[in-house]
């Protein structure tokens, strides 16, 4: 569950459901989501403040009505059938418990082509939830992560235990990345001196850097 | 043994009280919202609160084997402060939540208008969203304050059978049996219940409806008391299955009536590479 799985298409979701009544459910959801998207093309009908679509309950209600295991897929599916833009990802992110913001990381990679939505991963890669750091590391981080932020992102997965092929696009970013080596290096040499192992995906992201550092 | 304490502040507790608690047998806990010892002065302390009890708390419980869930509610403590109420407003958008099984802990503190107004609004805000209610009975002024919750949950939309008193004790459990609600017990090493009489007033009032719970916080109390009520029952002669009934299927049976119970716990597969409630650098 610590590697973030790729967005999934309307049929696999619905396949991996438990029961007629998730499917059915989650058939409903999405057509909510869909006449919200359809519903902003169209000029306003009525003045703000406007009701919360019935999409977002059914965002935060997910978990129940198609299980857990599903709850990820099927929630990041309705903020891009609903084209959830920035405003609405960040305050579903902000009222959202960690599997709703879970969701919300997975699919902004998705939804959000700048670097607008980067607070909500900085966010999630200062907790110590390695749900939320793994589902952080995704594509979007690779894209807009700054080059301090993004090591930082990397060196948090290898000190909380998230595995890094959750780091997407690592040996591209990697490649290179002096300042990385040294972080990598100095970890290990940290690890080193307390008698601590080093991990393999350490050693593999030293590698990945290309850059020479002494061995630990 | 299986056990689920139905009312524990694990926000307050260690990770070393995680791991006593999983080889004690316990695999399920309700979190209630509550005081924290410490005034809270503003809607956020209480927003950040509710985060936590939704995505920290869970994650930490995980890591060590245990379901975690939460009530949601404004304590009966801090109704009385007009910098908190409007925590009120709030709470619907919470309530939602898929790991909120009950509002509470709600009721009485020291019995005066502004908790009568909370409780009231908070019972409503239980039927809205088709929860349950975790009732705290006040500490002092006990079986006063007891009548006093009755007369207003029976005036409330939510049905008795839909209710939890919790901190019963012999002085309050005739009434609250009565009633027709659920009973709860917190067993404490010097205050409440102890295990003992917990024992007896099982052998009075049968195991049907009773919880009981550890209630254990931030103040002298033990995450282990719900295993000592199961010993003891057993060494007083109650079978395995009233132990299960007790410590298992009533918390069960009543937080089940949300319909967001979920016990199996997906623990994260990265504890080989060291355990990030340990701070990472293991």
């Amino acid at each position: 569950m610590l590697t973030p799985p790729p967005p999934r298409t309307r049929a696999d979701v619905a396949a991996r459901l438990p029961d007629d009544q998730a499917r059915a459910w989650f058939t409903e959801a999405l057509a909510d989501a869909t006449r919200a998207a359809t519903a902003r093309e169209a000029p306003p009908a009525q003045a703000p403040p406007a009701p919360r679509p019935a999409w977002q309950l059914r965002f935060v209600t997910a978990g129940r009505h198609c299980g857990q295991d599903a709850a990820d897929a099927v929630r990041a599916l309705l903020l891009i059938e609903a084209r959830a833009d920035t405003e609405t990802l960040t305050r579903l992110y902000r009222e959202g418990s960690a599997a709703e913001r879970r969701a919300v990381l997975l699919a902004l990679p998705s939804l959000v082509d700048g670097p607008q939505a980067t607070p909500l991963v900085d966010d999630a890669l200062r907790t110590h939830d390695t749900r939320l750091i793994a589902a952080a590391v995704g594509p979007y981080a690779a894209a807009h992560l700054t080059p301090h932020a993004w090591r930082h992102a990397v060196l948090k997965c290898l000190f909380t235990g998230v595995p890094l092929t959750a780091v997407a696009d690592l040996a591209r970013r990697a490649a290179g990345d002096a300042e990385l080596a040294r972080m990598l290096a100095a970890h290990a040499a940290e690890r080193t001196a307390a008698g601590r192992e080093l991990s393999r995906d350490l050693r593999h992201a030293l590698t990945l850097t290309g850059v020479p550092t002494e061995e630990p | 043994m299986r056990i689920f304490d139905p009312h524990i502040h694990m926000t307050s507790r260690t990770t070393d009280d995680y791991e006593a608690m999983y080889a004690a047998g316990v695999r399920a806990v309700v979190e209630p919202a509550f005081w924290l010892g410490q005034p809270r002065t503003s809607p956020a302390s209480f927003f950040d609160y509710f985060d936590a009890l939704l995505g920290w708390e869970p994650f930490r419980a995980a890591q060590y084997g245990i379901a975690h869930h939460c009530t949601l509610a404004l304590n009966p403590k801090e109704a009385n402060d007009p910098r908190c109420t409007p925590v009120l407003d709030e709470l619907p958008r919470y309530l939602v939540k898929d790991s909120v099984v009950a509002v509470g802990e709600i009721g009485y503190d020291a019995m005066t208008p502004a908790e009568d107004t909370a409780l009231a609004a908070q019972l409503q805000l239980a039927a809205d969203h088709g929860l349950p209610a975790l009732v705290h009975t006040p500490h002092r002024d006990k079986l006063a304050g007891l009548h006093r919750t009755l007369d207003v949950v029976r005036e409330s939309a939510l049905p008795v059978e839909r209710t939890l008193l919790d901190h019963l004790n012999e002085t309050t459990v005739a009434a609250a049996a009565d009633s027709g609600c659920w009973l709860g017990f917190s067993v404490y090493p010097d205050t409440k219940m102890d295990t003992d009489r917990m024992v007896t007033v099982l052998r009075t009032f049968g195991t049907e409806r009773i919880l009981v719970n550890s209630a254990a916080d931030w103040g002298r109390s033990d995450p282990l008391k719900t295993r000592e009520v199961a010993d003891a029952m057993l060494a007083a002669g109650f079978t395995d299955d009233d132990v299960d009934r007790v410590l298992w299927r009533n918390p069960v049976a009543f937080y089940g009536l949300s319909g967001r119970l979920r016990l199996d716990v997906p623990v994260p597969d990265a504890l080989h590479e060291g355990n990030s409630v340990l701070r990472g650098g293991e």
